[in-house]
């Protein structure tokens, strides 16, 4: 039994255990029927094999029986549905009145964590122990699924409009979150971490990056740089040189590039202004080999930003 | 097996009346259905953006819906009283009423054609410039008038053609009082393309 | 002057088969067309556990993987399991089964066929032109923005739900009308009863899906907007209209399912069905609550907390005739006299194999837990449980069970048993262990998963090759009994519905004349003295 019990990921939140224990008393419930149905099954089989025909009861029915096994699975099934309104209700859409309100957007293919102090985090949601959580979602695109099985939460993350759960984490530590909602190409690769912390280091560290949503004392390629990893860029641009979704920007900044404008195919050298429209517009020129599905980053980016993140293209030689 | 069939002819299909006819109560079961998946949409969205829903109700012309009610009753009307000339043995009329059925039906599709034509040159049809500049509410209507009006006019097309082929068939002389089962399952499609119209028309042109 | 080129009577040739309105020559058309798909599909499942044997990419990228299992679904969901046992056997049988020469509409029955193949066709022209990558529920706004055949795909379901609707509308007439003398609805096969609830359920669900697919279509070429939420829509209402059908769908899978073993279990333990009117009855219970619990699919999908409850307390209550029905097989089988013939090898390992994903059904019901196991591997292995180990282990049986009938033949017994013995250790062997990965959490649609679900994956997919090998066993055996096995008598189990009472195979007339019905279709006793009296 232990091993089994064993198989559920360690619990990391306060309500965790809620669900597990209703999972095993839906368990034991229905191992019980199964080994009824089962035995009698295998024993009426062993022991009628091959029986003369003659001997055949030809038995129509038992409306006693019947009622029975009407009834009495109807009251078992009310039973389980109670106890799983009750988890839900007072456990999984209960989040205490001082929660801590953190905003989750779901992209294609990386999760943006807001903080209430406007820092945002991607693929890392920080948080401090012993606090409730409420996480607000939604997405940009397509509908993502927050998932953390740690917790025992999930819920989808759905463009349009805005979806919340909440947690409580008890023990420190880092959590895998997977998106639990087929969302395309790296829908299996959209891992992100709940890194939980003590409260008071989550409360320096909350201190500490309040300096840095402010990105003005950085020079244009840190900047650059920084923007990049907040807009999710990497998450298909890669800078080491090696293939993910879209090019790498290794070495791209003046180098030739074959693309395809309108369906014909036509070489270029990747200057500031190719990298701009592949920002602004990207469909207009799709790199040969890749797929169009950059969305565009018109209205996401200011002047100022693009010009930093084109600095650190050019930096990546 | 050749020898029993020389002998006697086991008859394999047979006429039924009453099967043809729940076939057809089935069938039209399934258009209500599918039907009753775009009224449901018509609600929801409805619910969500009513004051758009009004903004754009007053592009649309409840005069000429109107005459194509009437147009399209007229058809009923004759549909019906086909199956009684049919009933009744009068080649001529059952000619007459089923010719007028599908004039009606395509004087129908004629003034939807027109009224589709006036929408587009007030730039209301999907991806014209004025129609992407509504707000989403309008959108929403104007794409409903247009999903549902368009499917219900693919069905009065549907029912010209059934009716074209019910006339080549009286033509032929295929149908008296014995025989008439189906132009009856014919009257009984053309009257739930008129009954959807009922609860189509005063959905989208004229209620508040 | 299509009424020359049509024929009831059998004719020679590719083209005597194409235009015949035999309805057995119709449920062989249809047998052959599905298999091929069904083959297709399973190949595909072959190459997702493949990928899946290990983390990482090992035979394929995302991009492909996501078709593949796309693919295996909607070929899976709507080409082979809702129509394979009504098209096929439901075609083939029902006639015979109510003492009558035909369907209905004869006609309309070759025409249900012809736009199932234009509809297959165009799914599988969709995989030329880039395949689709949705999953099999076209979840919006991802169906609307994704590129490749998507809209080949679509129109290629949508075609196919029209075949479902005119061969629900076909049954359903017949069993009204053509019933012979005698047989009143009392002495109906329970076969019949599931495949007449199936079919109005094909009638009145499948204009659903028709309508959501249509919609969907719209939204793509001319940019509508519905499920749109840039254009004011809502990806919910998608989700909505897609479950209101798809749910009552899985019934349809397996409903016709269960009037198979119904058929199976009382023929082979030689005893009537315990419970007839509880049994025809459970039929409607599951037919009726199938059409109000769509979206228990739905209950992390930011629905409103309420519409959760409601939807899980309805849920709740479909286990209930399918209980019934469960405990009433094991209660036929008390005091029977049981052969473990294949077909009843096939029948024993539904009522193991359906138990087990009705039975995980329950976690997905309760809410609490199905935040939990909802997108995980846990869904998957009930699914496969109920549709594999439910729908398509009936058929099997079915297969073998009327396999004489259909082709005078006899096959094998002891390979027949071989196979079903290989298929039902192989498909424990993959899905069991899926159970297990979805309690650690492991999400469903992954082509690349965290280390730690290495080893159950493994197991998985050398238990899929597994199944693969029993399925190849079981077709292969049929296929060299259909080619030289031993002529087959005329009711080789000692069944008592009308089938057995003709022909192996029957003539295309079916009856010599119509038969008279005197004794219930589960009526062995009489079978028993008459044989007493010949003797």
């Amino acid at each position: 039994m232990l091993w089994i019990t064993n198989l559920f990921p360690k619990i990391g939140s306060s309500y965790g255990k809620e669900v597990d224990n209703l999972f095993w008393f839906i368990f034991w419930i229905s191992l019980f029927f199964f080994l009824i149905v089962q035995i009698a099954m295998i024993y009426f089989v062993v022991r009628y094999r091959n029986r003369r025909e003659e001997e055949v009861s030809n038995i129509e029915g038992n409306n006693f029986l019947e009622i029975t096994w009407t009834i009495i699975p109807t009251i078992i099934l009310v039973i389980i549905f109670f106890y799983g309104v009750y988890v839900f209700d007072n456990f999984q859409r209960r989040p205490p009145a001082n929660s801590l309100e953190i905003k989750v957007i779901g992209h294609q293919w990386w999760w943006e964590f807001q903080y209430p102090n406007g820092y945002t985090t991607r693929d890392t949601l920080i948080v401090p122990t012993n606090k409730p959580i409420k996480l607000i979602m939604t997405s940009t695109d397509v509908i993502h699924s927050f998932y953390v099985r740690s917790f025992r939460i999930k819920e989808d993350a759905v463009p349009g409009r805005y979806t919340w759960t909440w947690f409580k984490v008890v023990e420190p530590g880092v959590y895998d979150i997977q998106c639990a909602e087929y969302c395309g190409s790296r829908h299996s690769k959209m891992i992100g971490y709940i890194k939980a912390v003590n409260r008071n280091d989550f409360e320096s560290w909350l201190a500490s990056v309040s300096k840095e949503t402010d990105l003005s004392s950085l020079s244009p390629v840190e900047k650059g740089k920084k923007l990049s990893q907040i807009k999710g860029c990497t998450s298909c641009h890669s800078v080491d040189g090696s293939q993910l979704v879209g090019p790498t920007w290794k070495g791209l900044y003046s180098h030739e590039v074959v693309v395809l404008e309108n369906g014909k195919e036509k070489k270029l050298i990747a200057d500031e202004n190719y990298l701009r429209e592949s920002i602004l517009n990207p469909n207009a020129k799709i790199v040969k080999g890749f797929q169009n599905i950059m969305p565009s980053y018109q209205g996401q980016l200011n002047e100022d930003e693009i010009l930093s993140i084109i600095e650190y293209i050019k930096s990546l030689k | 097996m050749e020898h029993i069939l020389e002998h006697k002819h086991i008859e394999t299909t047979h006429k039924d009346d009453f099967s043809a006819k729940l076939g057809m109560w089935l069938f039209l079961a399934t258009e209500l259905l599918l039907f009753a998946g775009l009224f449901t949409l018509y609600f929801l969205f409805r619910g969500i953006y009513l004051p758009f829903f009004h903004e754009g109700q007053k592009e649309l012309q409840p005069i000429i819906g109107l005459i194509n009610s009437i147009v399209l009753f007229i058809g009923g009307l004759t549909a019906v009283l086909s199956i009684s000339a049919a009933r009744k043995n009068n080649k001529n009329h059952l000619i007459l009423f089923l010719l007028i059925t599908i004039l009606t039906g395509l004087t129908f599709l004629g003034i939807k054609a027109y009224e589709y034509v006036l929408k587009f040159e007030h730039g209301l049809f999907f991806n014209m410039e004025h129609f992407k500049s509504l707000p989403n509410g309008e959108k929403i209507f104007f794409s409903l008038y247009f999903v549902m009006t368009g499917i219900h006019a693919l069905h009065v097309l549907i029912g010209v053609v059934l009716f074209s082929f019910l006339l080549f068939f009286a033509i032929r002389g295929d149908y008296n009082s014995e025989n008439y089962i189906q132009v009856e399952i014919g009257g009984l499609y053309w009257c739930l393309v008129d009954l959807i119209w009922m609860y189509l028309f005063p959905l989208l042109y004229l209620v508040k | 002057m299509l009424n020359k080129l049509l024929s009831h009577e059998p004719r020679p040739g590719i083209l005597g088969w194409l235009f015949s309105t035999d309805h057995k020559r119709i449920a062989l058309l249809y047998f052959w067309t599905i298999i091929f798909i069904f083959l297709i599909a399973g190949i595909f499942a072959l190459l997702i556990r493949t990928e899946l044997f290990l983390p990482g990419k090992q035979t394929v990228d995302s991009d492909t993987y996501n078709r593949l299992f796309t693919l295996h679904g909607v070929m899976m969901v709507f080409l082979v399991i809702v129509p394979l046992i009504p098209a096929v056997m439901g075609n083939y049988l029902i006639p015979l089964m109510i003492g009558a020469r035909d369907v209905a509409f004869p006609k309309l029955n070759l025409l249900s066929y012809w736009i199932f193949l234009a509809g297959v066709i165009v799914i599988l022209s969709s995989l030329i032109f880039g395949a689709i990558d949705t999953g099999w529920t076209f979840y919006t706004p991802y169906s609307l923005k994704t590129g490749g055949g998507v809209l080949l795909a679509l129109f290629g379901v949508f075609i196919v739900g029209f075949s479902s609707i005119l061969t629900g509308l076909n049954f359903v007439v017949t069993i009204h009308r053509l019933r012979a003398p005698g047989m009143t609805w009392s002495k109906l096969p329970l076969f019949v009863w599931a495949l007449y609830a199936t079919s109005l359920m094909n009638v009145i669900s499948t204009p659903v899906i028709g309508i959501t697919l249509l919609l969907l279509i719209l939204e793509r070429v001319f940019g509508v907007g519905f499920f749109d939420p840039t254009k004011g829509g809502d990806p919910l209402m998608f989700q909505h209209f897609f479950w209101f059908y798809s749910h009552p769908v899985v019934y349809i899978m397996i409903l016709p399912g269960m009037g198979i073993i119904s058929e199976l279990i009382a023929v082979h333990s030689r005893k009537r069905i315990f419970g007839y009117w509880a049994m025809a009855a459970a039929i409607f219970g599951i037919a009726f609550i199938g059409f109000i619990v769509w979206a228990h699919h739905m209950f992390v999908s930011g629905m409103s907390d309420v519409a959760r409850w409601i939807f899980s307390f309805l849920t709740f209550f479909v286990a209930v005739p399918t209980g019934v029905k469960i405990f009433n097989w094991i209660a036929t089988l008390y005091k029977g006299s049981i052969r473990l013939t294949t077909p009843m090898l096939f029948a024993l390992s539904f009522l193991f194999l359906f138990t087990i994903g009705g039975l995980t059904g329950l976690w997905l019901a309760t809410i609490a837990t199905d935040v939990y196991l909802h997108d995980t591997y846990f869904v998957v292995a009930h699914f496969h449980y109920v549709m594999v180990g439910g729908a398509i282990t009936a058929f099997f049986g079915g297969l073998f069970h009327w396999f004489p009938k259909i082709t005078g033949r006899m096959y094998n017994e002891n390979w027949g048993r071989l196979g079903a013995i290989l298929i039902f250790i192989g498909f424990n062997l993959t899905f069991f262990p899926q159970f297990l990965l979805g309690m650690q959490g492991m999400p469903r649609r992954y082509w690349d998963y965290l280390p730690e679900f290495t080893l159950l994956n493994q197991i998985s997919t050398i238990g899929s090759y597994t199944i693969a090998l029993g399925v190849f066993v079981s077709l292969l055996i049929l296929l060299l009994a259909w080619i030289r096995g031993q002529k087959a008598p005329e009711n080789p189990w000692g069944g008592a519905t009308l089938e057995w009472k003709t022909s192996s195979p029957p003539p295309y007339y079916n009856f010599e004349e119509i038969p008279h019905v005197e004794h219930g279709p589960y009526d062995f006793e009489h079978l028993l003295k008459k044989e007493k009296v010949s003797q």
